[in-house]
C-alpha cells in the first residue's frame, strides 16, 4: 500500500506539469494581457512595452513557464498585474469555495444516497418513480437555470433564504446554493445508488444473509448496503472534483467571493499568474481527490489490494 | 415369542416417541409455487410431495429448472417474491405447517433449525466481510453472543470442517480461499447451530472433481454425526449413489419417482428415471454413444397435458396425453409392497417390471 500510495504521488508529477502548462499556454493565447490592463482605452506603446519587461513577457513561452515553475517551488505563485501575491488571493478565495464545495457535497452524501435507497428498496411503487423523475428533471435542466429559479423563489419571492451570499460566506447563507451545486450529482448519486441496490438485492450473498435468518434490517445494512455504496462511493469521490468546477459557477450566480470569483476576474483581465495559480490548485487538489478515493475504494473492498 | 416381543417394543416405541421419531421431521404436502412474471405465469412447483426424517438423506434429482431449487426455497422461506408465490400446500416441519406461521417467526427458524448451503460459495459469502464475521454473525444474531466469543466459535467451526490454520485464516476474505475451502465454510455456516435440518443445492457442482468427494464426504460425516436430516439437490446421478437414502425425482414442478437410493438405481420405474440413468457414461460402454433423452424440459409457461413427460416420452401412449397420471405405488410384480416407491407414470408395471 505504501509503494502504491509513493507511486501515485510519483505519477501525478508528469501529470501536474502537463495540466499546468497546458493552462499557461492557453492563457497566453487569450491575446494580450497588457492590453487588457488597460481596459478598452489604447496603452501608449512605450509603456506597455516597458511593462512587458517588467513582467517577463517577451521571453519564449517555455521559459516563462519554467520561471513559473520555480516559482511553484518555492511557494511563490507569483504577483498579479496589480501587485498583490496570487498567494493572497488563494488564502481568500479557497477556503470559501471549500465552505461552499463542503455544503454541497454533505447534501449529495445524505439526501442523494437516502433517495436512492429508498427508491431501490421499493422499485416500482410511488417513491421509486417520484425519485426518478424528480432526478431527470434536475439532470436534465442546466444549474445556472435551477440556481437563479431557486435564488428567486427562495431568496427574493418568499424571502426564506440569502439571495445573496455576504462578506465570509456564513454556512446558513450557503444552504441554497450548496443545494443547487448539489443538485445534479445528487440526481445522479440517487440514481447510481437505486440501480446498485436493486442489482445487489438479487445478489446470491443476500440471499445467504437471508438464509441465515438475519432480521431485515441487518440484512439491509451489514450485507446489502455496504456491497451497493462501494461504487456510490467511487462516483463521489471522483465528482468532488466536479462539484468544484461546479462550484465557480454557482458563486456567480450568490455572488459568493471564492475562487470562482477570482478566476473570472483573472481571465477577464488576462492575469496569467492568478489564472494558472488558481487552476493549479485546482489540479492538485483534485488529483489528490482522485487518490484518495482510489484508497478508499481498496478500504471498502477487501479485493482490491494494491500492489 | 422372539417375534412377539419384538412388537411388543416397536409398539411401545411408537407410543413413546410418536412425535419425535416417527413423525418425519420435514413433510412437504402438495406444495405448489409460480411465479408471476412479465410472461406469464410460470408454475414452477405443481405439488410436491416428500418427508424427510432425522438422520436421514434424500437427494432430489432433476434437470435443471425442475423445480428443485424452488421448492426447497419454499421450505427455507427464501422464495423470491415477488415473483415467487407459494400458492398451496404444507411444509410440515416439526409438527408445524411453516406456512401459518408470520414471516419473523420463520426467520428464527431459519439458521437455527434448517439452514441451507448454496452451489457457488463465492458469490454466496459476501465479499467485503471476513469468514470470521460471517461465520460468527449466526452466533451474534441468535444467541446474542460477544464478539470475541463469536469469533471463537467462529475458530471451531472452521477447525470442525477441516480449514487449516483456522485461528490465522479467521480473518481472512471469502476470496483469499480456494473453492474446496470456500465450500467448508458454506457448510461451517449451515452447521453453525446445530439445525436439525440441512438444505444443499448442489453443493459440489462449482467445485473440481477432486474437491467434490472431499466436500461430499464431509458433509455426509456431519450429518451422520449431529443426527441431521439432509436434502441433497443435485442433478448428478454419480454424487448421490453413496450417500443419499432415498432419491426423489423431479421433473416440471412434480416428483415423478421416489424410492430408496438403490432400488433406483436397479430398477427404475419411471421412464424419465431410466432415460437418466441411462445417459450416465459408464465404463463398460465405453466407445459407445451416449445416451440421452431427447426433446427439451418443457416450457413452465406452457406445461403439456396429461403427463409433461409426454412429448419425450419413448413410451407414451394416448392415455399420457389427457390424464395425469397420479403418483402410484410400486409393487412386485406379485403385487408385494415396496417400502418408499412410487411411480407417476401410467406405465411404472411396464417400466420396472416389463
Ligand atoms: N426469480 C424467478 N423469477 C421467475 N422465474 C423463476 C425464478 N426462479 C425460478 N424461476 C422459474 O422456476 C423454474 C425452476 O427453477 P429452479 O431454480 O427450481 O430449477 P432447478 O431445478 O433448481 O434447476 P437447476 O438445476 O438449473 O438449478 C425455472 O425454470 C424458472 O423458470
Ligand atoms: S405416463 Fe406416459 S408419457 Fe408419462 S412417463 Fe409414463 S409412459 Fe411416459
Ligand atoms: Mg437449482
Amino acid at each position: 500500500m505504501g509503494r502504491y500510495v509513493i507511486r501515485r504521488l510519483l505519477q501525478m508529477i508528469p501529470v501536474f506539469i502537463g495540466t499546468t502548462f497546458i493552462i499557461f499556454a492557453m492563457v497566453h493565447a487569450l491575446g494580450d494581457p497588457v492590453a487588457a490592463l488597460f481596459g478598452d482605452k489604447a496603452p501608449d506603446p512605450a509603456v506597455a512595452a516597458q511593462i512587458r519587461q517588467q513582467l517577463g513577457l517577451n521571453d519564449p513561452l517555455i521559459v516563462q513557464y519554467g520561471n513559473y515553475m520555480k516559482g511553484i517551488f518555492t511557494g511563490d505563485l507569483g504577483t498579479t498585474f496589480s501587485g498583490q501575491p496570487v498567494t493572497e488571493l488563494l488564502k481568500t478565495a479557497y477556503p470559501t469555495t471549500l465552505k461552499l464545495t463542503l455544503v454541497a457535497f454533505t447534501f449529495e452524501v445524505i439526501i442523494g444516497i437516502g433517495l436512492g435507497v429508498i427508491s431501490g428498496m421499493r422499485r416500482g411503487k410511488l417513491a421509486d418513480t417520484g425519485v426518478m423523475v424528480m432526478t431527470l428533471i434536475v439532470i436534465s435542466i442546466p444549474t445556472f437555470v435551477i440556481g437563479y429559479v431557486l435564488q428567486y423563489l427562495f431568496g427574493v419571492k418568499w424571502g426564506i433564504a440569502d439571495a445573496t451570499v455576504p462578506e465570509g460566506a456564513p454556512i446558513q447563507s450557503l444552504i441554497l446554493p450548496g443545494i443547487v451545486l448539489a443538485s445534479v450529482s445528487l440526481a445522479y448519486v440517487a440514481r447510481l445508488t437505486r440501480t446498485t441496490i436493486a442489482e445487489n438485492s438479487k445478489a446470491d450473498y443476500v440471499r445467504t444473509a437471508v438464509a441465515k435468518g438475519l432480521p431485515r434490517r441487518r440484512v439491509v445494512t451489514h450485507h446489502l448496503l455496504r456491497n451497493s455504496l462501494i461504487p456510490v462511493i467511487t462516483f463521489l469521490g471522483t465528482d468532488l472534483g466536479a462539484l468544484m468546477g461546479g462550484a465557480l459557477v454557482t458563486e456567480r450566480i450568490f455572488n459568493i467571493h471564492g475562487v470562482g470569483y477570482y478566476l473570472y476576474q483573472g481571465i477577464l483581465r488576462q492575469n496569467t499568474p492568478t489564472v494558472v495559480g488558481f487552476v493549479t490548485v485546482l489540479v492538485i487538489v483534485f488529483l489528490l481527490a482522485n487518490l484518495l478515493v482510489d484508497l478508499l475504494y481498496a478500504v471498502l473492498d477487501p479485493r482490491i489490494r494494491y500492489a | 415369542m422372539g417375534i412377539h416381543a419384538t412388537e411388543v417394543t416397536a409398539e411401545h416405541g411408537r407410543g413413546r416417541t410418536a412425535d419425535s421419531e416417527d413423525a418425519p421431521l420435514l413433510q412437504v404436502k402438495d406444495l405448489h409455487v409460480e411465479f408471476r412474471t412479465r410472461d406469464g405465469l410460470a408454475k414452477a412447483v405443481n405439488g410436491v410431495n416428500y418427508s424427510v426424517r432425522a438422520g436421514e438423506t434424500l437427494a432430489i434429482l432433476g434437470e435443471s429448472g425442475s423445480g428443485k431449487s424452488v421448492s426447497s426455497q419454499a421450505v427455507m422461506g427464501i422464495l423470491d417474491s415477488p415473483p415467487g408465490f407459494v400458492t398451496g400446500g404444507e411444509i410440515v416441519f416439526k409438527d408445524q405447517d411453516l406456512l401459518k406461521l408470520s414471516s419473523e417467526q420463520r426467520r428464527k427458524i431459519r439458521g437455527t433449525q434448517m439452514a441451507m448451503i448454496f452451489q457457488d460459495a463465492l458469490s454466496s459469502l459476501n465479499p467485503v466481510h471476513t469468514v470470521g464475521t460471517q461465520l460468527g454473525e449466526m452466533f451474534r444474531v441468535h444467541r446474542g453472543t460477544s464478539k470475541a466469543e463469536a469469533k471463537k466459535k467462529a475458530v471451531e467451526l472452521m477447525e470442525r470442517v477441516g480449514i487449516p490454520a483456522a485461528k490465522e485464516r479467521v480473518n481472512q476474505y471469502p476470496h483469499q480461499f480456494s473453492g474446496g475451502m470456500r465450500q467448508r465454510i458454506m457448510i461451517a455456516m449451515a452447521l453453525a447451530l446445530e439445525p436439525d435440518l440441512i438444505i444443499a443445492d448442489e453443493p459440489t457442482t462449482a467445485l473440481d472433481v477432486t474437491v467434490q468427494a472431499q466436500v461430499m464426504e464431509l458433509l455426509a460425516d456431519l450429518q451422520r454425526e449431529y443426527n441431521m436430516g439432509l436434502i441433497l439437490i443435485t442433478h448428478d446421478l454419480g454424487v448421490v449413489a453413496d450417500v443419499a437414502d432415498k432419491i426423489a425425482v423431479m421433473y416440471a414442478g412434480r416428483i415423478v419417482e421416489t424410492a430408496p437410493v438403490h432400488e433406483l438405481y436397479k430398477r427404475p420405474a419411471h421412464p424419465y428415471t431410466r432415460g437418466l440413468l441411462d445417459s450416465i457414461p459408464r465404463l463398460d460402454q465405453k466407445g459407445q454413444e451416449l445416451y440421452a433423452i431427447k426433446g427439451l424440459p418443457p416450457n413452465l409457461l406452457r406445461i403439456p397435458s396429461g403427463c409433461a413427460f409426454n412429448p419425450r416420452c419413448p413410451m407414451a401412449q394416448e392415455i399420457c396425453r389427457s390424464e395425469v397420471p397420479p403418483l402410484h405405488a410400486v409393487t412386485e410384480a406379485d403385487g408385494a409392497p415396496i417400502e418408499g416407491r412410487g411411480s407417476a407414470c401410467h406405465f411404472w408395471k411396464e417400466t420396472i417390471h416389463g
